[in-house]
């Protein structure tokens, strides 16, 4: 995923939690990356048209945008659940971010082929838990099964 | 964590291996299920060509495995991915002979792309890797290589039957 399409998931993300436009030091917090270069790139953004910035109040995806960034969002979907069903990985928020710079979303496609992934994706997601809601479901219920057994 | 495209450290790099075994072990599994399709009526040329993609991705994820040994990380076994294709391929299965080749495309290409990203985020790193960069990159490089050579095959034999 390029650096555009992961600044395009997390306005999408932080505007999903903030209920309206998202402030762009939270991006720079999601992305853990300086005020500036956040400020940089979102200029960038906004003058392809995927955002509009409104000074004291924030950004917001126009539609293009937000097309793009539930792409980018479904891809990050994929790989978090190839790491959690195919390679069981524990630490896969962690991991699925470093990752997502090097998965292309054609890669993740074909990762596609082999995981359980539901229709509504990427509108299950959960901004606050960083997953999939139905994983973090799936995950509670795995460790409530293994404490009763 | 960083925006830039680039490997981080050894866990990662064997991370990223894995999950070109795990391609490689797709295409294989998938190729094999083509083949074995009694519904696509598929001539001898592309027959060839599906059992030759599966020899491939075989002797790639051997290589692929050679250097997840070095990083001492776990290869991932072709016996755990088959089933997972085979449980997922109802879905995903091409419907006509078309699509056989058109999903072998898909196949060659996401293969060469995955290669590609990964040798260029090498070598954006600064990153010490336990093993040797030079051979690491020289292997990658090799296989990526035959994933483009195979990209140029299938498109032939599309041209062909066109």
């Amino acid at each position: 995923m390029n650096t555009s399409d992961q600044y395009l998931k997390a306005i999408y993300l932080v505007q999903q939690v903030e209920d309206g436009p998202a402030a762009t030091g939270k991006v720079a917090d999601m992305l853990d990356v300086s005020p500036a270069s956040a400020n940089e790139m979102i200029g960038k953004l906004e003058a392809d048209g995927f955002a509009d910035h409104e000074k004291y109040k924030g950004v917001s995806l126009t539609d293009e945008g937000i097309v793009r960034a539930e792409q980018a969002l479904q891809t990050y979907c994929i790989i978090e659940r190839f790491l959690i069903e195919v390679l069981e990985v524990e630490r896969f928020r962690e991991e699925a971010k470093a990752l997502q710079t090097v998965i292309d979303s054609t890669v993740a496609e074909r990762l596609d082929t082999i995981i359980d992934r539901r229709s509504e994706c990427p509108s299950c997601f959960s901004a606050e838990d960083d997953v999939c809601q139905h994983i973090e479901c799936e995950l509670v219920e795995t460790a409530d099964s293994e404490i009763a057994d | 964590m960083s925006v830039t495209r680039t490997v981080g450290s050894d866990h990662q790099l064997a991370r990223l291996l894995q999950i070109g075994m795990v391609l490689e072990e797709v295409v294989e599994a998938r190729a094999y299920k083509h083949a074995q399709s009694t519904d696509i009526d598929l001539e001898e040329d592309v027959l060839e060509l599906l059992e030759e993609a599966a020899e491939e991705s075989a002797e790639h994820r051997s290589r692929l495995e050679a250097l997840i040994d070095e990083l001492e990380a776990e290869p991932v076994a072709f016996e755990k991915i088959e089933p997972l294709v085979e449980a997922q391929y109802g879905k995903t299965k091409p419907d006509d002979f078309d699509g056989v080749l058109y999903d072998q495309l898909c196949n060659e290409e996401t293969a060469y792309k995955f290669y590609d990203d990964v040798i260029g985020a090498i070598a954006a790193s600064e990153t010490s890797f336990s093993i040797d960069r030079a051979e690491l990159v020289s292997v990658l490089e090799s296989i990526r290589e035959e994933e483009r050579e195979g990209v140029e095959e299938v498109t032939e034999l599309m041209e062909t039957h066109q």
